[in-house]
């Protein structure tokens, strides 16, 4: 397989697409992965404790750090990319980005509707 | 993939379905030389597999998300969570996914010995991944601050359980490939499970980055 251009050669999810075995290039990839990875993990958790970030607004930070780091391991430890073998592989993430944006959103949305819906209830009503 | 194949009489199997012959014809993912490599079909439909897995623990999340005040006047996240233990967890996954990619490219390049080294490398982290997090519900249970104390924990351990469920069911894997590339080699179908297990250790690191985020920093938080 080695004589054919990388572009002709169908990839698997999780394959990276070399064209010839480079363990080198491999491995810079992965370390590359792996130090953003630990800088946005170190930075959420630094976060919270840091007074540089305005209360309220430290539960986007963290989500945004949180969202920059499964790019990260999906581009770098996933090998998901652009290129033109991977579309069925985006189109399924896609797919998949949608049911769970639709099973969370939608069930924080209608939970905290209903609470606000809700009669107001003591302690003494909520025992069983 | 000859033009004379396509056109003969009563072509044998043209398509070559379920030969598997990808790796030798031409086969560029256009439609063109039959159906993909299998390699490719394994590798899809696993990834298939994982994201109805994401969207399994997407419905945790929901439940985590709208149970986390139902406390009931037990204790709260902000109460339980040790973020020293989280941080050393996340740190434990994070690097035995990087030496799970570690042990594809030792895969690819064919070298056994640094294929085992980065596997048990994997599997160390793995396991303290594993006891850290027994070590911790083992604690909470025994503080009165198990699964059945309140909504919020019942939520808690589901997601978080469900999750160390997958680490364990992957480190269990994990031993077999290794016994099988010890056995077998880097043989095709070796290499394919080895491209599933190491698609399945990714995603349940992916799935731990929205944990440590929306159940340990965001509930130590509140």
């Amino acid at each position: 397989m080695t004589h054919m251009d990388p572009q002709d050669v169908d990839t698997a999810p999780g394959d990276e697409l070399h064209s010839e075995y480079e363990f080198g290039a491999g491995l810079r990839g992965y370390l590359i992965g792996l130090a953003l990875a630990v800088l946005l993990t170190a930075a959420s958790f630094w976060a919270p404790s840091t007074g540089l970030i305005w209360g309220p607004g430290i539960p986007v930070a963290l989500i945004v750090f949180a969202i920059a780091q499964m790019g990260v391991h999906l581009v770098f430890f996933l090998h998901v990319t652009t290129g033109p073998d991977n579309t069925n592989t985006v189109m399924a993430l896609a797919f998949c980005v949608l049911i769970v944006v639709l099973i969370i959103g939608g069930s924080i949305w209608i939970m905290e509707n209903m609470n606000y819906h809700m009669m107001p209830m003591g302690p003494a009503i909520m025992q069983p | 993939m000859t033009s004379a194949e396509f056109t003969a009489p009563h072509p044998r199997d043209p398509y070559h379905v379920g030969h598997g012959h990808g790796a030798h014809a031409h086969a560029p993912g256009h439609g063109e030389g039959g159906p993909a490599d299998k390699r490719i079909v394994v590798g899809y439909g696993f990834w298939i597999f994982l994201l109805s897995d994401i969207v399994m623990f997407s419905a945790f999340f929901a439940a985590f998300a709208v149970l986390e005040r139902g406390t009931a006047g037990g204790p709260t996240g902000a109460d339980l969570f040790d973020m020293t233990n989280v941080a050393i967890e996340t740190g434990c996954l994070l690097i035995s996914s990087f030496t799970c990619g570690l042990a594809s490219l030792a895969m690819e390049a064919r070298r056994p010995l640094w294929f085992h080294l980065s596997m048990l490398v994997t599997f160390l982290f793995g396991v303290a991944f594993i006891l850290l997090e027994i070590h911790e519900f083992a604690g909470m249970i025994a503080e009165g601050a198990g699964p059945t104390r309140s909504a919020f924990l019942s939520a808690f351990f589901t997601l978080v359980g469900c999750h160390g469920l997958h680490v364990t069911c992957g480190l269990l894997w994990l031993l077999t490939m290794m016994a099988q590339v010890f056995a077998k080699g880097f043989r095709p179908h070796v290499m394919r499970r080895f491209l599933c297990f190491s698609l399945f250790w990714h995603a349940l690191d992916i799935i731990w980055v929205a944990l440590f985020t929306v159940v340990y920093l965001m509930g130590a938080m509140t």
